[in-house]
């Protein structure tokens, strides 16, 4: 199948590479938008009619459908990112989101990319001394190339751990 | 005064027997946390331990706490709802590890001690030894070490557990007024659960209780509630507590925030004016409930509180971890006959809620920082002054304290200190 002296099979393992690439700049992009608190420019990462929700392992595997953050489309993500900078009350705090394990999982039938990856937020508050491992878990992602960018038609945050420190004050 | 050890009878006087004034140990010392756990959490108290619709058909079990305590909440054969400590009787291992399931019987793990739905113990291995040597005592009876059951209730579908036997009936537990709101909020028709959400909390338990009694932050604190006019200085609202203090409801009926004085604008800085949400639809209200309110906060001693804020419904159990911690476990619900829109309206209003929420980030912060300052400043104490005109119990106004000084005058009895 891969035989390297195929020109086909190479362009098309030639594309598959690019696209990898492409969605890891992609997640590369979001995590430094949220480490720098560019929650502006996070939020831009979606499309118009896109789904966002941050839930719990628990929840995902019962089928429950509660989540800790539950964003309908792009509007509802901008209210997200507008309170946090604005109107709500928290810490200030250092975050630092790691993307990886990054897996390309085929298309949707309207041409969406379908892919997975799993990350980890590392959270630092001001009055404690260590950094702690704030969430560990899974995005399930639809990408949408709109012009020539990519941007999240769905993202679906499934973390493994049972407790929230406290309060998920930033979106993951 | 209980206290044999006259050093500790000193050390936990009430300052000048004042109620305006918490002392910091209260909420900071291990002892008062040893002592709830024993005259409260497992006093004469009905504690939230469920919901049914989590339970619903014979074998279904639910792992649930009552203060510290973990404790098994099973349907049994014929239907009962039975609650009973997770220790195996035998060598005390936490012998349920899931969260949730269904089973025909409990199965101690380390030395297969056989439970039944009802916790009584129905097998032994080896209890006759083997070939005429070891296993237990001829007169070792197996009725005698079931496990250690908690007397149960249920109102409108939730349930409830208290270890004493002698408890009254819930409705007299929660008095008229505060069990008139638990039944306008469970009206009814069948909880469906939605989902949890659990997180840890770095505070002492009782601020979670003191925040839904304190109606003065949330006109303060929390700028979606301001704003959008859910709660307001000059709304109609109440802070009601029953007779002996434990429990609170803080009730507001919602004004589309244009009625808000120019002076109580003044005083809130957490008013934007001019805030306008891309999707508007997440702060509708669809009236769905009999009740002048469009929120209610009850808290019903010592460890739930029924959230009905607009229509994102849910519970929140307390699980005390110390006295500078606890965990909160939260059961989103809604109910049989909710559409598919109705349901997804409770899941976009739940970004109110939850460690995550709009409102629920802000007071998780802000009990964070109260424990804090109590531990960093030691030997301290807190004002609750406000409301001069109410001693302690219901007010009028939102601009009171009287209802944390209700809970204290309680906690103070249950206490004997």
């Amino acid at each position: 199948m891969n035989d390297a002296r195929d020109p086909a099979s190479n362009d098309r393992r030639i594309e598959a590479l690019l696209l990898h690439r492409e969605v890891e700049d992609f997640n590369n992009a979001y995590a430094a938008a949220l480490d720098e608190q560019r929650l502006d420019d996070w939020a831009e990462m979606f499309t118009d009619d896109a789904f966002y929700i941050v839930i719990s392992r628990e929840n995902a595997d019962r089928g429950l459908r509660v989540g800790l953050i539950y964003c309908e489309n792009k509007g509802m993500i901008q209210d997200r990112a507008y309170a946090l900078q604005h109107t709500e009350m928290f810490a200030p705090r250092y975050l630092r989101h790691i993307i990886g394990n990054l897996q390309i999982l085929g298309e949707t039938p309207n041409g969406d990319i379908r892919a997975r990856a799993n990350y980890v937020v590392v959270q630092v508050l001001f009055d404690r001394p260590d950094a702690r491992l704030h969430q560990v878990g899974v995005y399930h992602d639809r990408l949408r190339r709109v012009g020539d960018r990519l941007k999240l038609a769905e993202r679906r945050c499934v973390y493994d751990n049972l407790l929230v420190d406290n309060a998920l004050c930033l979106p993951v | 005064m209980a206290w044999q050890d006259p050093i500790l009878a000193q050390r936990y006087v009430w300052p000048d027997d004042d109620p305006t004034v918490i002392p910091d140990w209260v909420y900071t010392d291990e002892a008062i946390y040893a002592r709830e756990i024993e005259r409260i959490f497992h006093g004469r108290t009905w504690n939230y331990v469920a919901l049914e619709a989590e339970i619903p058909v014979p074998g279904d079990f639910i792992r649930s706490h009552v203060g510290p305590t973990p404790i098994v909440v099973a349907r049994a054969e014929d239907g009962s709802i039975n609650a009973f400590e997770n220790r195996c009787m035998h060598r005390a291992a936490e012998f349920c590890r899931v969260l949730s399931g269904t089973t025909k019987e409990f199965i101690c793990p380390y030395h297969q001690w056989t439970y039944d739905l009802k916790g009584n113990l129905i097998g032994v291995p080896f209890r006759r030894g083997v070939a005429g040597k070891g296993g237990m005592p001829a007169d070792f009876k197996p009725q005698e070490h079931g496990l250690r059951r908690l007397k149960v209730t249920t109102h409108r579908g939730v349930v409830f557990a208290s270890y004493a036997n002698d408890i009254e009936s819930f409705a007299d537990y929660l008095g008229p007024e505060v069990l008139r709101e638990f039944e306008a909020t469970f009206d009814g028709r069948k909880l469906t659960v939605l989902g949890h959400y659990r997180h840890s909390l770095p505070g002492n338990w009782k601020l979670y209780h003191e925040n839904l009694k304190d109606p003065y932050h949330a006109t303060l604190l929390h700028t979606f509630l301001v704003t959008f006019g859910l709660l307001v200085a000059g709304n109609r609202s109440l802070m009601l507590t029953d007779k002996s203090g434990r429990h609170g409801v803080m009730a507001s009926a919602k004004s589309d925030g244009k009625a808000i004085a120019g002076d109580a604008k003044k005083e809130m800085r957490s008013f934007k004016e001019g805030m306008r949400l891309h999707e508007p639809r997440f702060m509708d209200f669809i009236e769905e409930f009999d009740s002048p309110w469009s929120v209610t906060m009850a808290t019903i001693w010592p460890n739930l509180i029924v959230q009905r804020e607009m229509n994102t419904l849910g519970i929140r159990q307390i699980v005390p971890t110390g006295p500078h911690e606890f965990i909160m476990k939260w059961t989103m619900f809604g109910f049989e006959g909710d559409d598919e829109a109705m349901t997804r309206h409770r899941l976009r209003q739940g970004n109110l809620m939850g460690p995550a929420g709009f409102l629920g980030l802000e007071d998780n912060e802000a009990i964070k920082f109260v424990q804090d300052g109590m531990q960093r400043v030691p030997n301290g104490r807190h004002l609750v002054k406000l409301d001069p005109a109410t001693a302690a119990g219901t007010a009028d106004t939102l601009i009171s304290e009287a209802a944390i000084r209700a809970m204290y005058r309680h906690w103070r009895e249950a206490m004997d200190l």
